[in-house]
């Protein structure tokens, strides 16, 4: 199989010596053009890789702001159907960046994981991200995303001990997600010092770049993490600008993207600062 | 469905005590379907439940204070009104709604503290619907001195405000949560949430036999005694064994209390009862068997009600214990091998056998339970004049009473 998207945007950003910024949006919010205009704007707007997450009504591992963001979507009408149909639009004008599914695994079991799979693919998705499937419930899974070239990326929390590590590690494919914070999106900070060691663990256990996100919120802690990490994600906060633009009767997708700039510009930047 | 077309199935030869496997799975059902981060904490529970039910300490310390505290044993009464009423089986009523805080929830919440205190867990968190199991762990909170929050739906909230006002009075703080319907799922999803944020030291006491591994074993477990005593107390009245037994399901908890002591003795038919709301041919019921399909959530597999997306679509139930979109894993497969049989009440048939059970017998039962007493007329013609048939009085109605008046346009004040 020739390299991924996922591991060639890696290989890049090591031969740079940059971190990568992970823009996590929902998909179809607020509403499925104004999504796909979002998802067009990110790489742009400096987003090496974007997260889209699957709306689900029941998101038992997020906060208030991803939680409202899936009701935004859901109630616009998206689908599991919806999101890949805007992930092929987005394919149809960037060939490059790759694109992780996040999502719980409800829409996914009902739709059957060999369908899911060649779905996401031929709708040029490059990785999925399932919340509540841990190691031990998602061998099934697994085999039909290796089947279609999909990788499963999975998470390692602060709670992963070294003997649950090799777990992880398993079968993870393209990175580690590191949750730097125990609890759900958008709520607490995450602290480099703390993150540091546990990114180094990680990437020792799995060979593998490993992204950090969940309490990353404002430019000068997505400079701190990228110091420490492959890749920075951001959700919470690009979410935010986006209710806030609705709030204030503003474009969304302005809001959205110009939050996406400034983060990416602080992951970018963060490693020149040091040296 | 008529009862005629649910016991054309013959239940298959199996050993049913032997589930769950060493996964937590009942068939493929259950599981444990939690984010990474609670992954340790699942597996740290499983072996410290292995650990305490191993240990005789656990066992006597749990027996002493479901005797001394809860009130157990539970009686077995025999009905001899409604079995007049019915015109055929001997009907007994086991009488869990005389347990201390008044439903059977009592009986997994003691279970429940008594493991949190070995783990050395110093918080407790708890989802409830009715408010039934947020009284009974805000009283075992009471009875050990420990911090207790649960989770409410708003709706429930509302309808069920003599729970709030007694959860308040036992120490307990509730939250009530307005996200989704403001049920009962959405209280799950928001202890979920605590959980997840609080891993050190909190302890999640989930009140129905569902959630992850280990939970739908254990809490089936704890409400096992209802069903090892009533075998007892039955051999006693009849001298055998009942040929029927009849339970209300929301997560199920009560019913696996019951049933499983039974689940292998081919004789007995069994019988759940979902709530079906508005009835089974509307959208606006809480039958998970009889309306819904597998899937996942609350971290385990089984039939959930949803739409054609994956998306869980919101229960309806005059009950709020009832009201939930999901059922336990382990009726999820006794409801495919067809070792049970799953019929369903309407919001109104249940409001009958609600008076009904009022007037007859002088015992006003749960709205959730009166699911089970609407079924009795069946369930007794199918096992005929001689049959005997036991139902379990899972709860008393008092916390229903608003929710009673408001439905038959009484108003409370002026009839207290
Ligand atoms: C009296 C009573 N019966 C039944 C139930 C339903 O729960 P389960 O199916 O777990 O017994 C409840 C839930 O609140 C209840 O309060």
């Amino acid at each position: 199989m020739s390299e991924g998207r996922i591991a060639a945007r890696f290989a890049a950003l090591a031969r740079e010596n940059r971190a990568g910024f992970i823009a996590y949006v929902m998909a179809g919010d607020p509403d499925p053009d104004t999504g796909l205009a979002i998802l067009a704007g990110l790489p742009a707007a400096g987003a090496d890789f974007i997260e889209l997450g699957i709306p689900f009504s029941d998101p038992m591992a997020d906060g208030p702001p991803i939680q409202r963001a899936a009701l935004r979507a859901l109630a616009a009408g998206m689908s599991l159907e919806g999101v890949f149909d805007l992930a092929r639009r987005f394919r149809a004008t960037d060939t490059t960046t790759p694109i992780i599914l996040m999502g719980y695994l409800n829409p996914i079991v009902s739709l059957g994981y060999e369908a899911f799979a060649a779905k996401a693919a031929a709708a040029g998705v490059d990785g999925l991200i399932a919340v509540d499937c841990p190691p031990e419930e998602a061998d099934p899974l697994a085999d039909a995303l290796d089947a279609n070239g999909v990788d499963l990326v999975r998470l390692a929390t602060p709670t992963t001990d070294d003997a649950r590590l090799a777990i992880v590690a398993r079968r993870t494919r393209g990175f580690v997600y590191y949750v730097s914070v125990a609890g759900v999106t958008g709520a607490k900070a995450a602290v480099a010092a703390d993150v540091a060691p546990a990114v180094a663990r990680v990437r020792a256990a799995s060979g593998l770049p490993v992204a950090v996100g969940f309490g990353i919120r404002t430019p000068e802690q997505a400079r701190s993490i990228a110091r420490v990490a492959d890749a920075a994600v951001v959700g919470s906060a690009l979410v935010d600008a986006i209710a806030e633009a609705i709030a204030e009767g503003r474009d969304p997708a302005g809001g959205a993207l110009k939050t996406a700039a400034a983060l990416s510009e602080a992951v970018h930047t963060a490693r020149e600062l040091v040296a | 469905m008529t009862i005629a077309d649910t016991l054309t199935r013959p239940p298959l030869q199996n050993d049913y005590l032997a589930y769950p496997d060493a996964r937590g799975r009942f068939g493929d059902y259950g599981g444990r379907y939690v984010p990474e981060t609670l992954m340790p904490l699942v597996l740290s529970l499983e072996a410290a439940y292995a650990a305490a039910n191993a240990d005789p300490a656990f066992h006597r310390e749990l027996n002493g204070y479901l005797s001394s505290y809860v009130g157990r044993p539970s009686p077995l009464y025999f009905a001899r009104r409604l079995t007049e009423h019915f015109g055929g089986a001997r009907i007994y009523l086991k009488r869990e709604e005389l347990n201390h805080t008044g439903a059977h929830k009592i009986n997994n919440c003691m279970g429940q503290i008594l493991l949190a205190r070995r783990m050395g867990k110093t918080r407790i968190i708890a989802e409830t619907g009715a408010g039934q199991h947020g009284v009974a762990t805000a009283t075992v909170c009471a009875l050990f001195g420990l911090p207790c929050i649960v989770y409410m739906g708003a709706v429930d909230v509302e309808r069920q405000a003599p729970n709030v006002l007694r959860m308040n009075l036992l120490g307990a703080e509730v939250r009530p949560v307005t996200s989704g319907a403001s049920t009962l799922k959405d209280a799950m999803n928001e202890a979920l949430r605590d959980w997840v944020t609080n891993v050190a030291d909190t302890y999640y006491l989930i009140g129905s036999a569902a959630g992850p591994h280990p939970y739908p074993m254990m809490v089936r477990d704890f409400q096992r005694v209802i069903g090892v005593e009533t075998r007892a107390q039955v051999m006693e009245a009849e001298g055998r064994l009942p040929d029927a037994l009849i339970a209300c399901v929301g997560g199920g908890s009560n019913a696996i209390g019951l049933f499983h002591p039974f689940l292998n003795d081919e004789s007995v038919k069994i019988f759940g009862v979902e709530a079906a709301g508005d009835g089974m041919h509307t959208d606006r019921h809480a039958a998970a068997l009889g309306g819904g399909r597998p899937g996942v959530l609350h971290g385990n597999k089984t039939y959930l009600l949803q739409n054609a997306d994956g998306q869980i679509t919101e229960a309806h139930s005059i009950s709020a214990g009832l009201d939930y979109p999901g059922i336990g894993p382990e009726h999820a497969w006794l409801h495919d091998v067809g070792r049970v049989k799953y019929l369903s009440a309407t919001d109104d048939d249940a409001l009958e056998a609600f008076k009904l059970c009022a007037k007859l017998e002088g015992i006003v039962p749960a709205l959730e339970s009166a699911h089970a007493l609407a079924r009795l007329p069946e369930v007794c013609a199918e096992v005929g004049k001689d049959g005997v048939v036991v139902l379990n009085l899972s709860g008393r109605g008092d916390k229903d009473l608003a929710t009673v008046a408001a439905r038959l346009g009484m108003n409370l004040g002026a009839i207290s």
